[in-house]
């Protein structure tokens, strides 16, 4: 394939991506908003002044960064993972295996698709959030690049998940019992330094923690990690998962016999 | 003549260690109408799957337009367009959505995708349909998305699973016009079907593939002058006795005015008539009992599987 041939198979699976979840807006980009405007009414203003400050913070706008790092995580991983399984269960992936598409495009297609959702959903959740506190964004290349990253790391755990799962079931299993608990413990509520220093250290190995924290230092300009070290653990990810991806596609794990 | 497809000595062992391909060595050239026969199970999707790169094959060369699968997969793909057994579109898209999105994985350009896709579209009788869900599309429209669909990006070989299955015969009969078009157009068409005066009445050339291997491969006619003997009903203007024989002739009395003759390669139909007119018997209509091609096939397979259980 030409490199204009290339660009315009890239297009299709974009086009396609972005089409789908737009279609279906009230079951992609709506819950999610509905979610965490009420994350924000309940542990914002109902139980965050009981809390006080956290970090010199008022509550609200401590878990602000975090609730919507969530979004984008969980919209990011939910949208390819079901795209990609719905097209293999569907056969309809077969469309795009027989044609000369490059297997890097493919990847990058539906990585596109799930980095649009996040980014629709963040975005919206981002404006729910100015209707509950006095926004200010204290460095905008962090917010938006580690948001940005997260959004590709988690689009290439759901393609992963999509390549792997032989059902329905299987696509809702590391959402649930993975992605779910480790966000939560991964400071989009609370800081680490409040835990004693066993659940501390154990805390450090949580690969969400320094996305969330990562964005947090973006918002607010206040992280538990040094948010170099933020890059360093998401682009790392991003690569090892890049790889893997192109890996399975190319045997054809899956999806192929 | 230049080539559109050789396979070479090509096997397929399933993880399950079901061997589907023994070793097929197959050629068709550019412009053929071939047909790929074979009971069930005997290896044809299995073929037509590591043709399309769906299936990972574990022995052999595969060549389209000599564009070798293992070396040149990116630059054989173009060349090749599949419409599979089983319906494989996205049923919550629009025929149109389909085949602009097809398009465009070929690298076409989104305004030359929609003009194909309207081409095509109105060519398969589909236009009406366009904006609407694939999925509400009869059985017969769904299939001939799937050749729409194979077709957008103009490929020289088009490979067929089954194309008419379960469609009925006058959306058949149009399908069949529609794939003699483009055939005669320079399109290299291959065809599976279980429809065999499908295959006999479309392709030029056959293979029966049974068990995993080829049984025969040679020109439809060729195979069809394999037949030494055929089976004719022949329908009377009156009676006849339940123990009618004819001395020469394998007759059969089906009922007081129907008969069957086998009638060998070296017999004269004359010679039946003027036997039959001896005997004061009128012939007022005459037709063969089954098709040709399906006597030769289950001869063929039959004997090959007699010759499997043997060894």
């Amino acid at each position: 394939m030409t490199l204009t041939e290339k660009y315009n198979a890239l297009k299709t699976i974009v086009i396609k991506e972005v089409t789908r979840f737009s279609r279906i807006w009230v079951q992609t980009i709506l819950p999610p908003v509905i979610t965490t405007a009420l994350y924000f009414v309940i542990f914002g203003n109902l139980i965050g002044p009981r809390i006080g400050e956290m970090d010199g913070y008022r509550y609200i706008e401590y878990i602000i960064p975090g609730l919507i790092m969530m979004s984008v995580i969980t919209s990011s991983y939910a949208n390819v993972v079901s795209s990609f399984y719905s097209a293999k269960f569907q056969r309809h992936i077969e469309e795009i295996l027989v044609s000369p598409t490059p297997n890097y495009l493919i990847v990058i297609g539906y990585l596109a698709g799930g980095v649009g959702r996040a980014m629709c959903v963040g975005g919206a959740v981002t404006v729910v959030s100015l209707l509950f506190s006095d926004l200010r964004i204290h460095n905008i290349f962090m917010t938006f690049s580690i948001g940005l990253l997260t959004a590709i790391l988690f689009s290439l755990g759901g393609l992963l998940n999509g390549i792997f799962a032989k059902s329905f079931d299987d696509i809702s299993i590391v959402p649930t019992f993975v992605l779910t608990p480790l966000t939560y413990l991964g400071g989009v509520f609370y800081s680490i330094n409040m835990l004693p220093e066993f659940w501390r250290s154990v805390s450090l190995g949580n690969p969400i923690l320094y996305m969330v924290n990562g964005f947090r230092y973006g918002v607010l300009g206040n992280s538990d990690i040094a948010p170099l070290g933020s890059y360093a653990i998401i682009i790392g990810f991003i690569v090892v998962l890049f790889a893997v991806s192109l890996h399975l596609l190319r045997r054809g794990h899956g999806i192929r016999n | 003549m230049t080539t559109a497809l050789a396979i070479k000595g090509l096997t397929k062992t399933y993880g399950n260690g079901v061997q589907a391909l023994r070793g097929i060595d197959l050629v068709v050239d550019e412009g053929d109408f071939f047909g790929l026969l074979g009971p069930n199970g005997a290896g044809k999707s299995t073929t037509i799957g590591i043709i399309s790169s769906l299936v990972n094959k574990t022995g052999g060369r595969v060549e389209i337009f000599g564009q070798d699968l293992d070396t040149q997969l990116a630059a054989a793909k173009p060349y090749l367009g599949i419409v599979p057994q089983e319906f494989n579109f996205s049923i919550f898209e629009t025929p149109r959505q389909i085949l602009i999105n097809q398009a465009g994985y070929y690298g076409l350009e989104r305004r030359l995708a929609r003009q194909r896709a309207e081409k095509y579209l109105r060519a398969l009788g589909l236009w009406d349909k366009r904006d609407g869900a694939a999925r509400e599309l009869s059985g017969g429209m769904k299939r001939r998305l799937m050749i729409a669909r194979a077709l957008v990006h103009e490929p020289r070989l088009l490979i067929l699973d089954e194309p008419t299955a379960g469609v009925d015969i006058e959306i058949r009969r149009s399908m069949w016009d529609y794939l003699r078009r483009i055939n005669a157009q320079g399109t290299t068409i291959i065809l599976t079907t279980h429809y065999l005066e499908e295959a006999e009445s479309l392709c030029r050339n056959i293979a029966i593939i049974d068990h995993g291997a080829i049984v025969e491969n040679t020109s439809t006619k060729a195979l069809l002058s394999q037949l030494h003997i055929e089976t004719f009903v022949l329908d009377l203007n009156g009676p006849v006795a339940a123990e009618l024989t004819l001395p020469g002739h394998a007759l059969r009395v089906l009922d007081d005015t129907t008969v069957e003759v086998d009638i060998s390669k070296e017999s004269s139909l004359n010679d039946l008539f003027n036997d039959l007119s001896a005997r004061g018997i009128e012939v007022i209509s005459m037709r063969n009992k089954s098709n040709r091609l399906e006597e030769l096939f289950l001869h063929m397979v039959g004997r090959e599987s007699e010759n499997g259980a043997q060894a």
